[in-house]
C-alpha cells in the first residue's frame, strides 16, 4: 500500500464488528474500515463478535474492489507469555492482504515493524500518545504513519499537535465517549476479573446483569456491583463503570462520578478539524449493529462530501444512537470540559 | 528463601497532594527510620501540584540519600498540557539521580540515555520489556493488574537482559487516569479551577455504590482502588519468580511500620500470617486485596494456602 | 429475533384459553423457519456456539404467547409457549412486536433500542449479546427470509407489517 493511497483528507473511518458490518459500512461510503479477529487481540473481544482469518480475507477483498481500505486493530497488551497470538494476528493479517495494522503495544509494533516491514501501522487511541514527544516516539522508532488521538484534546490542541509531528492524525468524531485515558484503565479488571488491555475487554457482557426493582426501575450491575439504576421513564446508558453513578463523602445522593452516560458527536466541528489538519475521522462503534453503521457512516458519508464541495453539511440527527440517547462534543470544544 | 531476601525494598512516589509539611515530614522519618532501600520523588498525577513541592525536591533527594537511600525521581504519568511536556522533559534531562519514565514523551526525550520505566508504560510482556531494554531501560516496574504466571515470565526475560523488576505490594492499585480532574468534578469545579481540592483528601476520596459497596477513590485525575494491593504472602514467591524490587506505596498510614512488616518478611523473620495481621493492625480500617496477582477480580482477596495444605 | 416468524392475525390479545391451540398450530411452522435459517446460515451457530445450549426466551408485548429459541445446530428448537407462567430461561429478550421486527430485519440498533428502555433484556446478558451479534451478521433480512417460506401472502403480511413499523 502506497502513501498516496491514503492521501485524502477527511477519511471516514467505520467501524465493523462482523462481515455483514463491514459490507455495511463500504456500501455506505466508508473510505476504511477497522475491525479485529475474534480473540483477545483487539479491544472489542465480544461475544459472538469479529473476524476469523477466512472472513478478514473475504472482506478485504470486498472492500478493495469497491475502494476501500480495511484497517486490522492489533491494539490490545499480551501479557508475557502470549505474545504468540498477536504474532499470529500480524501474519494472519498480512497474508488477509490488510492495508494497515493499528497497534499500541511497543513489543507489537517493533515486531511487525521487524517481520513485515511493508506494512503499514496506525498508532492505537489505546498507546495514548497524547504529546507531540511521545508521537515521535512512535513514528521514529516503529515508523508509524497515523496516530489516533485520545479523546481529550481541544481543537487548538490538536492544530498545535499536527504542526510538531511527522504523521496522519485520526480523531474520533461518534460514538462512545471513552472517559479514562485509553490503555491505562483497570477498572473493568477491578471487578471482573477480566482485562481491558490484555483481554480486549471491557464490562464483559457475561459479568453483567440487570436487575428489575419493584418500583419499575432497572439496575445495571457488573461482577455483581451495582453501576447505575435508571427510573423507569431515563435513558439507559452502557454498564461501565466510568458512565456509573455512586456516592462520595460531599455527594450523599449519588452523581455521575465520572461522565453522564453521552456520546460523542462532532458533527458539528466536521470543517474546524479539516482546517485543523485531521486526516481521519473514526466513527466508534464495533460492537453495534449494521443498522447502526448504516445511520452513521451514511449520515457522514454526506457531510464530509458537502463539505469537500464547499456546502454547509446537512446534519442528520444521529442523536437517537447514542447513548443515554444524549450527546456532547466532549473536550473537543472546550477545556473546560476536564 | 535466598531469593527474596535479596529483594530490594522501594517506597512509590506519593500519589496525593499531600501538603509540603506533611511530605517534608514523611521522608525525614523515611529517611531516619524505615527500612527502605529507595524511594522514587516527583509528582506523577497531576502537573498543577508540582510548583507545591518541586522547591523541596532537592533537599529530599540530599536527605534521602545521606541516609543510605537511593533516590528515583518519576515523571507525569499523563504528558499533554505545554507544562506537563516541560516537567517530563526536564526531568529527562536530569543527569542525577535516576529517573523513571512513566509516559512515551518522557522515553523520547530521554532517549539512549539509561532510566527506569515505570508502571504506566504498560511493559506487558517480554517483547516490550526487550524492546525498552534496547532503548536504555535499566529497571522496569510491571502494571499492577499483570497476573503471577505473566510476571514470572516478564520478570525472567527482564532478568536476562540484566534489567531490574519491580512489582507493586502495598497500596492502592492505580485504575486509570483520565484528562478530567474527578476531584474537581465531585465539587461542581473544573480541573483549571479545582482550588486543590485534592488537597482534602490525604488517601482519596472515596466513592461508593449506591446501594453502599465501597468501591473505588478518587485521587484527582487518577481513579484507584478502594481496598489497598497486599502481595505480602506472595512476597517469597515474587522474589523466586525474579522480581527484584517490591514497592510498597504511600499511603496516609504509618509507612514505616509497613516497610517494617515487609522487611520482616523479606528478611524471613515473619510468617505471612503474621505480617497480615500486623498490617490489619498498622492500616486500620482499610481492606485488603489480591486479585490480579492471582487473575481473579482485583478486589478479591485469596487467602493463604499455608505449605502442605491443599 | 425470531419474532417474524409469527403470523399476522397474532398481534391482538387474545382469551388465553385460545392460545393453546393457536401455539400447537403454530409449532410446525415455526420449526421449519428455525431449520430453515438455520440451514441457509450455518454461521450463525459459529458466532452462538458458547451459547448453543442456551434456552432463549422472547417476548413480543403484544402477542398472547411467547417464543422458545435454543441455537442447537444439531436441534435447533423454535416454539410458541404459554406467556404466564414462562418456563425455565437462561435469557429473557423482551420489546414491542415491531421493534422486535425491526431487530431482525436489521432496521433498528440493538443499543439504541436498549438506551430507550424500550427493549428490555435480563438473565445471561453474554447469551443475549452473542444472538444479536451472530444475527446481526446474517446478509439481508431473516424476516424476509421467513416471509418467502410461505410465498406471496407470506411477503404481504411482512409487506404490511413494515408498514406499521415505519409510518412515514
Amino acid at each position: 500500500m502506497t502513501e498516496s493511497d491514503f492521501s485524502q483528507a477527511g477519511e471516514l473511518v467505520c467501524p465493523a464488528g462482523t462481515p455483514a458490518a463491514l459490507r455495511t459500512a463500504v456500501d455506505a461510503g466508508a473510505d476504511s474500515v477497522y475491525c479485529g479477529f475474534r480473540n483477545a487481540t483487539n479491544a472489542r473481544n465480544f461475544p459472538g463478535l469479529n473476524f476469523s482469518p477466512d472472513e478478514l480475507a473475504s472482506s478485504v477483498s470486498y472492500a478493495h474492489r469497491r475502494g476501500a481500505k480495511v484497517l486490522l486493530a492489533l491494539n490490545t497488551y499480551p501479557p508475557a507469555g502470549q505474545t504468540e497470538l498477536w504474532r499470529q494476528a500480524a501474519a494472519q493479517g498480512v497474508a488477509a492482504g490488510v492495508d494497515a495494522f493499528i497497534v499500541a503495544d511497543m513489543g507489537v509494533a517493533q515486531h511487525i515493524a521487524e517481520t513485515h516491514p511493508q506494512a503499514r501501522l496506525h498508532l492505537s487511541v489505546q498507546a495514548a500518545a497524547s504529546s507531540p514527544e511521545a508521537i515521535r516516539y512512535y513514528c521514529d522508532h516503529f515508523g508509524v504513519k497515523r496516530v489516533v488521538l485520545p479523546r481529550i484534546l481541544t481543537i487548538p490542541e490538536i492544530r498545535q499537535i499536527r504542526t510538531e509531528i511527522p504523521c496522519e492524525i485520526e480523531t474520533f468524531i461518534f460514538g462512545n465517549h471513552g472517559l479514562m485515558v485509553e490503555g491505562r484503565c483497570s477498572l473493568t479488571n477491578w471487578l471482573t476479573g477480566q482485562s481491558t488491555n490484555m483481554d480486549g475487554v471491557c464490562s464483559p457482557a457475561a459479568q453483567v446483569s440487570y436487575e428489575r426493582d419493584a418500583d419499575g426501575s432497572m439496575r445495571s450491575c457488573l461482577g455483581g456491583f451495582t453501576i447505575d439504576s435508571f427510573a423507569s421513564d431515563e435513558t439507559a446508558g452502557y454498564p461501565t463503570i466510568c458512565k456509573g453513578r455512586y456516592v462520595a463523602p460531599h455527594r450523599a445522593e449519588g452523581y455521575y462520578a465520572f461522565e453522564e452516560p453521552v456520546s460523542l458527536n462532532l458533527a458539528r466541528l466536521l470543517p474546524e478539524l479539516m482546517d485543523a489538519g485531521v486526516h481521519a475521522f473514526k466513527i466508534e462503534g464495533r460492537q453495534r449493529s449494521k443498522s447502526y453503521v448504516r445511520q452513521v457512516v451514511s449520515s457522514f458519508r454526506r457531510a464530509v462530501d458537502a463539505i469537500r464541495a464547499g456546502e454547509d453539511p446537512a446534519l442528520a440527527d444521529l442523536v437517537a444512537l447514542t447513548e443515554g440517547q444524549k450527546q456532547t462534543q466532549g473536550a473537543f470544544e472546550t477545556k473546560k470540559w476536564r | 528463601m535466598a531469593v527474596s531476601a535479596m529483594m530490594k525494598l522501594t517506597l512509590g512516589p506519593i500519589a496525593y497532594h499531600w501538603p509540603a509539611g506533611m511530605r517534608r515530614d514523611f521522608y525525614a522519618r523515611i529517611a531516619d527510620e524505615a527500612p527502605i532501600d529507595e524511594v522514587y520523588l516527583g509528582e506523577v498525577i497531576c502537573s498543577k501540584r508540582a510548583p507545591f513541592h518541586d522547591s523541596d525536591l532537592p533537599a529530599t533527594i540530599e536527605r534521602l540519600e545521606r541516609a543510605g537511600k537511593r533516590v528515583i525521581v518519576s515523571t507525569l504519568a499523563e504528558v499533554m498540557l505545554r507544562r506537563e511536556r516541560k516537567a517530563t522533559e526536564a526531568i529527562a534531562a536530569m543527569e542525577t539521580p535516576e529517573i523513571e519514565v512513566n509516559n512515551a514523551a518522557g522515553l523520547w526525550s530521554r532517549g539512549q540515555r539509561p532510566h527506569r520505566i515505570g508502571p504506566f508504560m504498560n511493559a506487558y510482556n517480554e517483547a516490550t520489556i526487550a524492546w525498552m531494554a534496547g532503548q536504555g531501560a535499566t529497571h522496569v516496574c510491571l502494571p499492577p493488574e499483570l497476573p503471577g504466571p505473566a510476571i514470572a515470565v516478564a520478570a525472567q526475560s527482564a532478568r536476562t537482559l540484566d534489567l531490574g523488576v519491580e512489582v507493586q505490594v502495598f497500596g492502592r492499585a492505580s485504575l486509570a487516569v483520565s484528562a478530567r480532574c474527578y476531584h474537581a468534578r465531585a465539587h461542581g469545579r473544573t480541573r483549571d479551577n479545582c482550588l486543590f481540592v485534592c488537597e482534602d483528601d490525604p488517601d482519596g476520596m472515596p466513592l461508593s455504590t449506591r446501594d453502599g459497596a465501597a468501591l473505588l477513590r478518587v485521587n484527582g485525575i487518577q481513579t484507584q482502588s478502594e481496598s489497598y494491593v497486599a502481595l505480602s504472602s506472595e512476597l517469597p514467591e515474587l522474589g523466586a519468580m525474579g522480581v527484584t524490587h517490591a514497592r510498597l506505596m504511600p499511603q496516609d498510614v504509618d509507612m514505616v511500620k509497613v516497610a517494617e512488616i515487609f522487611d520482616a518478611l523479606r528478611c524471613e523473620q515473619a510468617t505471612p500470617q503474621q505480617a497480615e495481621a500486623k498490617l490489619a493492625a498498622t492500616c486500620k480500617g482499610a481492606g485488603f486485596s489480591n486479585g490480579f496477582f492471582h487473575g481473579v477480580a482485583g478486589y478479591r482477596r485469596i487467602a493463604h494456602r499455608a505449605a502442605g495444605e491443599h | 429475533m425470531t419474532a417474524a416468524a409469527i403470523p399476522p392475525s397474532a398481534p391482538r390479545a387474545m382469551p388465553a384459553l385460545l392460545t393453546a391451540p393457536l401455539r400447537a398450530a403454530l409449532q410446525p411452522v415455526l420449526a421449519r423457519v428455525v431449520r430453515r435459517i438455520g440451514a441457509r446460515h450455518p454461521e450463525i451457530f459459529d458466532r452462538i456456539a458458547p451459547h448453543e445450549r442456551t434456552d432463549f426466551v422472547i417476548v413480543a408485548r403484544e402477542l398472547p404467547f411467547a417464543l422458545h429459541l435454543r441455537p442447537d445446530p444439531a436441534a435447533p428448537l423454535l416454539r410458541a409457549i404459554p406467556r404466564h407462567p414462562l418456563p425455565p430461561h437462561g435469557a429473557r429478550i423482551e420489546g414491542p412486536f415491531l421493534l422486535l421486527l425491526r431487530l431482525v430485519d436489521g432496521e433498528q440498533d440493538g443499543d439504541a433500542a436498549f438506551f430507550s428502555r424500550e427493549l428490555v433484556i435480563s438473565g445471561d446478558t453474554e447469551a443475549v449479546v452473542s444472538l444479536r451479534n451472530a444475527l446481526d451478521d446474517v446478509e439481508g433480512s431473516i424476516a424476509q427470509e421467513t416471509a418467502d417460506l410461505f410465498g406471496p401472502p407470506g411477503r404481504a403480511i411482512l409487506s404490511a407489517l413494515r408498514r406499521r413499523g415505519n409510518p412515514q
